[in-house]
């Protein structure tokens, strides 16, 4: 089956194309001061809209999931580390499912 | 300096390690399942190395696609990465050569994003190199893994490792909403539209990659004409 490598070959191609090119061909400090403001509430906004609603429908059950997010939530405010506030939404998932399973 | 970059975003990047790990066992199986090869499988994710553009790109597949509609396909599901691409490129030190960008460009993810854009300071180059070394070969070996053995290992796992990722976007965007009542509104504004818009059936025929860059592009625009930041801030 060699045509799958064709697959595999256009989409390694386009898929590095657009993520490699920005990066290189912005050298220099963006003077726009939307666009720079714009670029700056990228980040937030994008992750924020990937987390909610999908992380939902991430486990095993909304239930899990959403207490999951709530975990998440305040461990982050109070200062836990990427690392931690990852892991405790983890633990968090593994308890409550383990919990209704037992049930 | 370079190795302490190198190693820190070895370590930093552990997390998303072992989501990826975990993640792209299922990108395994659905690769078999459109009739790839487990070399193929494999191969198809160390290049890629993005998994809503596998998924859709293993659909093509299935379908027997044209390789225009392949390409077309991932440029609409990876069109983000530009914006992301974009705002790294005012995050990284300035003196970068081409050749450390060009490396870093395999290694724009959401995850991976999130993480850099959360180190304080410019970014450098060694930092990237650190974490796409552990996340590259964790998404290959999981992929194989999915392709090898299909979907034995236990659902709760799976479950567990998957919010992990989740809760290292919440680990990103938290700290700083907390500090910014801008960012605050943000976070809660985009958690609204993205939840209207993802049940609302009338956007149904938007695929999840294409609302992504919508309701980035339009909530982040609408800020920046409202409140731009000020002269001094870096981005």
């Amino acid at each position: 089956m060699s045509e799958a490598y064709i697959y595999i070959v256009t989409m390694a191609v386009v898929t590095y194309a657009v993520r490699a090119l920005p990066l290189t061909l912005i050298r220099k400090k963006i003077k726009n001061r939307t666009l720079r403001s714009f670029l700056y509430y990228v980040p937030y906004v994008t992750l924020s809209v990937m987390t909610f609603p999908a992380i939902l429908s991430a486990t095993g059950s909304p239930i899990s999931a959403a207490a999951a997010l709530i975990v998440g939530i305040l461990a982050a405010y109070f200062g836990g580390s990427l690392f931690v506030v990852a892991a405790g939404c983890s633990c968090t998932v593994l308890i409550i499912e383990l919990f209704m399973m037992l049930n | 300096m370079r190795k302490r970059n190198y190693f820190k975003g070895l370590v930093d990047c552990l997390p998303i390690a072992l989501g990826y790990y975990a993640v792209s066992i299922t990108i395994g199986v659905a690769a078999v399942s459109s009739g790839l090869g487990i070399a193929e499988a494999g191969l198809a994710s160390f290049t890629s190395f993005s998994s809503a553009g596998e998924f859709a790109g293993f659909s093509v597949i299935a379908a027997s696609g044209s390789f225009i509609e392949m390409a077309v396909m991932q440029l609409i599901i990876n069109a983000r990465y530009i914006l992301m691409s974009a705002a790294l490129s005012q995050k990284l030190e300035e003196n970068t050569g081409i050749i450390e960008r060009l490396i870093m460009g395999l290694g724009v993810t959401d995850e991976i994003f999130g993480l850099s854009i959360a180190v304080p300071g410019r970014l450098s180059p060694y930092y990237t190199f650190g974490v796409i070394s552990l996340t590259i070969p964790a998404w290959t070996l999981g992929t194989l893994t999915g392709a090898v053995l299909g979907s034995i290992m236990p659902d709760i796992l799976i479950s567990a490792f998957s919010v992990s990722l989740y809760g290292m976007f919440i680990a990103v965007f938290i700290p700083p909403a907390r500090k910014s009542k801008i960012i605050g509104g943000l976070v809660v504004i985009s958690f609204a539209l993205s939840y209207i818009f993802n049940k609302l059936p009338m956007f149904d025929f938007i695929s999840n990659g294409t609302k992504i860059i919508i309701l980035t592009a339009l909530i982040s625009l609408v800020s920046a004409v409202l409140f731009p930041i000020k002269e001094e801030d870096d981005v």
